[in-house]
C-alpha cells in the first residue's frame, strides 16, 4: 500500500499525541501498518507537539519538508509554523480557533489574521479545510475533545484508507470512558464541519 | 494489569519504542532494573516503575546514573539479570563505573540502554555514544525500527549472558520516541534471587588483578567480534556494485529511497545493528565487488572510520565517503528527504526533490517558547533573587524545568553545561572574579550530583550561595521520584532524605528554607544570606503545580484576578513574571482563571495590591 504521511501539529494539551495514538490504532484495525513518532519536548510548557503518522508501506518514521499527505493543524498558527511540510499535492485541515503564545496574550508579539493566512496557504497546496474546532468541542459538551473535532475533519477528507465506523469504534475502546459519548459527538461534528468547511 | 505484562503471544501491539525495550526485557526474563529518568529515555523506566509495584520485579529510581549502574552491575555480579537505562549524557556519568565494569564482567547479564538525542531536542549536546564502544570494549547493539528494539532488547540479554559483559542497547529519539507493531512473545519467569561467589582476585580491580583483566577483556571482544560478524542483526541486502553501510533509523531511510528512487537491484546495503566490535570480516566480504561505498549515519564518523579500516586492511582504494560537503553532515537529526538526496548525489542518479509549498511569504508564526508554568514556584524564588542581587551576580545554573528561568524577563542564568556543574562552577566563577555568584540547583539533580561540589566548595573555603529549587519531584522528565521525595501516596515506603541535613553535614552553616511563594520573606532570606561569607544555601520549597495536582488531598486554590478599579497599568506583574496565565485585553491586564493557580506571587508583587483571589470561585486544575 502506497505510503500515506499524516502531519499532526498541535500546542501542548491540545491532545495531540493521543490523536495520533488513536489513528494509528485505527489503521491497525484497519489492517493497515502504522509508524508514528511524537516530539513533546516541553510540552507541558506551553511548547509545540508534533506528531508524524505514516501508513502503508516503508520503514521510516519521520515525514520530510514537502512529503506529508496530510497536514492536521490543532492550532492556526502551528498549521502555518509547519506549512513547509506540505507540497501541492497535501490536503490541509486545520482549526481556526487560535491559542496564542504567553508573548502574543502579553503584546510582545503579533498574531496574524488567522482567515487572510490560511487562505494565503489555501491555494498553495491541494485542498484546505478549516473550521472551528474549539467551538465544535465546546457545541459536543469538552473543549478537550477537540482532538475529536479534528480526527473527525480528518477522516472526512477521505484521504484516509480507514472507515469512519473504525474511528467511532477505536474512540469508544480507547478513550475515557466518561468522555466516549461527548468524543463521538465531536468526532461527527468534525466530519460534518469538514464536509462544509472547504476553503480552497 | 499493566499492557506490557500481556502474556498473549503473537499479538500484535501498537508500542512505543521504549514501550517495546521494556517488553523486550520483560520477554528476557529481567528481574532488576534502575534508571535515573532522562529524555528520550525516561518512558523505559516508568514501564519498569509502574510493574514494580504489581509484580515481583525490582525497580529503583537510583539518585543518578553511575549509581543505576552499580547497583545493576552488583545484582549482575550475583548472576541475576539487570537492565539500566539513561539519556546520553547519564552515560558520562556512569561511565566511570562501565569502563572497569568490563575489566571484571558479570556472572549475570546486564544490559545498558543508552539513548541518543541527534539534533537535541532536549539535551544540552548530541553526544555520540556509540563511541562508548570503543573506549569500553563493550558490545553495542543499535535498532532500526520499534520492533526490532524489542527483539535486540531481549537478545542483549543472551549476548551478555554468553560473552558475560554489559552490553550497550543504544537508541535515538527517533526510535525512543516512536510507534510501531510488536509481535508479542512469551514472558520469561524472572529469577530474583542470586548468588555471590567470592572471587577477590579476579573481581577487585586493583593494578596486579587489572593487568589479568584486561588481556581477559581483549579477548571477550575478539569472541564478540566474531559474534558480530555472524549476526543476523548485520546483514547484506542486495548484490548491486553500488555499496551503502547504515545503522540504526538511517537504515530506514535508506531502504525507502532506494525504493522510490527504484534503483534498488544496482545496491547493497550493508545494514550494521550490532556495531561494536564492527563487523570486518563481513564488512571486508562486503567490500569486495563494490564499486564505491556511502556511510549513511547520524553524528559522528564512527562507520565511516571502521569502513575505511577494512578497506586498508583488504587492500581495497575505493571510494568510502559518508560526512562532509555535499554528503552528510555531523549535525543533528537525518530526515527521509536528505538521504534521499544524497544518495542521488553521490551515485548520480536522477533525483525529483519534494518540492515545499513557497512559506517564505505566509505571515509569521508567533513564536511559542516554552515557559516556566503558571504557579512555578521557580519563577517565585527567581523573582526574589534577582530583586536582591539584580544583574550584578553571576548566575551559573543547573539541568532541570529550571533553566527555562535562562529566558526573559527572568533571565537568570549565565551558565550550564551539566547535571551539578552549576555548583562546581559557581566556585571558579567566584574565585575568579571576586562578584557575588548565586549557583541554581534543583532537588532531584542536587541529589544527583551536587552534593560532591558542595562538599568541595565548603572545605575549599569558596564563597556563593546556593539556592536549592525544591519542587518535591524531578519536573522536567515526568515528575520521577527521587531520595527527597515520599512515596507514601503509592504505598511505597521511603524516607525522605532532608536536603537541609544533608547541607548541614556537608557543613554548611548558614542554611534558611522559605516558602518562595512567601515573597517578603523569600527576598529577606536571600539578603540574610548575602551577608554571610562562604557557601550558604537557601532552599527554596514549593511543590510543582502539575505534580502537586496529581497526589491525593491536593485542594485547589482560588484563582486570582485583577481589580480594574485599582490596577493602574504598571504591568510589573508582567514584565517581571512573565506567568502563563496573564494575558492583555485592550491594553489591561487580565488573569486567565482556568491557568491560575493560585499561587498568589503577582498578588505580592502588585504595587497597587490590585491583584486579589477570586471569591469561592475555584479553578479547574
Amino acid at each position: 500500500m502506497k505510503t500515506t504521511r499524516i502531519m499532526i501539529v498541535a500546542v501542548g494539551g491540545q491532545g495531540n499525541i493521543l490523536a495520533a495514538r488513536l489513528l494509528g490504532e485505527a489503521a491497525t484495525a484497519a489492517g493497515i501498518t502504522p509508524r508514528m513518532s511524537e516530539f513533546h519536548g516541553m510540552a507541558q510548557r506551553g511548547g509545540v507537539v508534533e506528531s508524524m503518522v505514516l501508513l502503508g508501506d516503508g520503514k521510516g518514521y519521520c515525514i520530510a519538508d514537502g512529503t506529508a499527505d496530510v497536514l492536521l493543524g490543532f492550532e492556526p498558527s502551528e498549521t502555518i509554523r509547519a506549512a513547509k511540510k506540505c507540497g501541492a499535492h497535501t490536503v490541509i485541515v486545520s482549526n481556526t480557533s487560535p491559542q496564542p503564545p504567553f508573548t502574543v496574550a502579553m503584546g510582545k508579539a503579533q498574531y496574524f489574521q488567522v482567515d487572510a493566512a490560511l487562505a494565503a496557504l489555501a491555494g498553495r497546496a491541494k485542498r484546505l479545510v478549516a473550521f472551528d474546532a474549539t467551538a465544535l468541542a465546546l457545541t459536543a459538551g469538552s473543549p478537550l475533545s477537540m482532538n475529536m473535532v479534528m480526527l473527525g475533519g480528518l477522516v472526512q477528507t477521505g484521504i484516509l484508507p480507514i472507515p469512519a465506523d473504525v474511528f467511532r469504534r477505536v474512540i469508544a475502546e480507547k478513550t475515557k470512558a466518561a468522555l466516549v459519548a461527548v468524543n463521538l459527538q465531536a468526532f461527527d461534528l468534525g466530519m460534518r464541519a469538514a464536509e462544509q468547511g472547504a476553503v480552497g | 494489569m499493566h499492557g506490557l505484562l500481556k502474556d498473549s503471544i503473537g499479538e500484535q501491539v501498537l508500542l512505543l519504542g521504549n514501550e517495546a525495550i521494556a517488553r523486550g526485557a520483560l520477554e528476557a526474563g529481567v528481574a532488576f532494573t534502575a534508571a535515573y529518568p532522562g529524555t528520550p529515555s525516561s518512558e523505559i523506566a516508568l514501564q519498569f516503575f509502574q510493574i514494580s509495584q504489581e509484580s515481583d520485579l525490582y525497580f529503583e529510581y537510583s539518585a543518578n546514573e553511575k549509581v543505576a549502574l552499580e547497583v545493576a552491575a552488583g545484582v549482575a555480579m550475583c548472576g541475576l539479570k539487570t537492565m539500566v537505562s539513561m539519556k546520553h549524557v547519564g552515560l558520562n556519568v556512569a561511565s566511570d563505573a562501565l569502563m572497569t565494569l568490563a575489566y571484571t564482567g558479570i556472572t549475570g547479564s546486564l544490559v545498558l540502554v543508552v539513548a541518543d538525542d541527534p539534533f537535541m531536542f532536549s539535551s544540552q549536546n548530541e553526544q555520540d555514544s556509540r563511541w562508548y564502544g570503543k573506549l569500553s570494549g563493550l558490545p553495542i547493539l543499535e535498532p532500526s525500527t520499534v520492533a526490532e528494539a524489542r527483539d535486540m532488547a531481549a537478545y542483549a540479554f543472551e549476548l551478555s549472558e554468553e560473552l558475560k559483559l554489559p552490553v550497550i542497547l543504544r537508541t535515538t529519539t527517533r526510535i525512543n520516541h516512536s510507534s510501531g507493531m510488536v509481535t508479542l512473545g512469551p514472558l520469561r519467569p524472572r529469577i530474583t534471587r542470586g548468588r555471590f561467589e567470592k572471587n577477590p582476585f579476579a573481581y577487585v580491580c586493583i593494578p596486579a588483578v587489572s593487568r589479568n583483566l584486561h588481556p581477559k577483556l581483549l579477548d571477550k571482544m575478539a569472541r564478540a567480534a566474531e559474534i558480530a560478524d555472524n549476526s543476523p542483526w548485520n546483514r547484506i541486502e542486495g548484490d548491486g556494485a553500488w555499496g551503502i553501510v547504515c545503522n540504526g533509523v538511517s537504515y530506514d531511510y535508506v531502504c525507502d529511497a532506494l525504493d522510490e528512487l527504484g534503483v534498488a537491484d544496482r545496491f547493497r546495503v550493508l545494514r550494521v545493528g550490532f556495531s561494536h566490535p564492527f563487523p570486518e570480516q563481513l564488512t571486508r566480504r562486503f567490500l569486495e565487488g563494490c564499486e564505491k561505498v556511502l556511510v549513511v549515519e547520524e553524528g559522528e564518523p564512527c562507520m565511516q572510520e571502521a569502513v575505511r579500516n577494512c578497506a586498508q586492511k583488504s587492500g581495497l582504494t575505493l571510494s568510502i565517503q559518508g560526512k562532509g560537503e555535499r554528503l552528510f553532515s555531523r549535525l543533528y537529526e537525518f530526515d527521509p528527504s536528505l538521504v534521499k538526496k544524497v544518495i542521488a548525489s553521490f551515485f548520480q542518479q536522477p533525483f525529483t526533490p519534494a518540492v515545499p509549498i513557497r512559506t517564505d511569504d505566509l505571515p509569521e508564526a508567533p513564536a511559542r517558547p516554552p515557559n516556566l508554568c503558571p504557579g512555578c514556584p521557580h519563577r517565585a524564588t527567581y523573582v526574589a533573587v534577582r530583586e536582591v542581587f539584580g544583574d550584578e551576580a553571576i548566575y551559573p545554573t543547573d539541568i532541570g524545568c529550571y533553566t527555562l528561568g535562562l529566558l526573559p524577563p527572568l533571565n537568570m542564568g549565565d551558565f550550564l553545561i551539566a547535571m551539578g556543574a552549576g555548583l562546581g562552577t559557581a566556585g571558579g566563577f567566584a574565585r575568579a572574579t571576586g562578584r557575588k555568584v548565586v549557583a541554581f540547583i534543583g532537588d532531584s539533580t542536587f541529589f544527583h550530583s551536587g552534593l560532591s561540589p558542595l562538599a568541595s566548595a565548603v572545605y575549599n573555603q569558596h564563597d556563593f550561595l546556593v539556592v536549592v529549587l525544591d519542587n518535591g519531584t524531578t519536573g522536567m522528565t515526568g515528575h520521577q521520584p527521587h531520595p527527597g521525595v515520599d512515596l507514601g501516596h503509592l504505598n511505597l515506603p521511603r524516607k525522605p532524605i532532608s536536603i537541609e541535613a544533608v547541607v548541614k553535614g556537608l557543613g554548611v552553616e548558614n542554611v534558611l528554607t522559605v516558602n518562595p511563594f512567601h515573597h517578603r520573606k523569600t527576598v529577606e532570606a536571600v539578603q540574610q544570606l548575602a551577608e554571610c561569607p562562604g557557601v550558604s544555601v537557601l532552599v527554596a520549597r514549593a511543590p510543582c503545580p502539575l505534580h502537586e495536582r496529581t497526589l491525593p488531598g491536593f485542594r485547589k486554590r482560588r484563582p486570582l484576578h485583577v481589580k480594574p478599579e485599582r490596577c493602574r497599568n504598571h504591568h510589573a506583574c508582567t514584565t517581571r513574571l512573565a506567568c502563563p496565565a496573564f494575558f492583555l485585553r485592550e491594553g489591561r491586564i487580565e488573569i486567565d482563571a482556568d491557568r491560575c493557580t493560585g499561587c498568589a506571587l503577582c498578588a505580592q508583587i502588585c504595587p497597587e495590591r490590585a491583584i486579589a483571589a477570586t471569591p469561592g470561585k475555584e479553578t479547574d486544575r
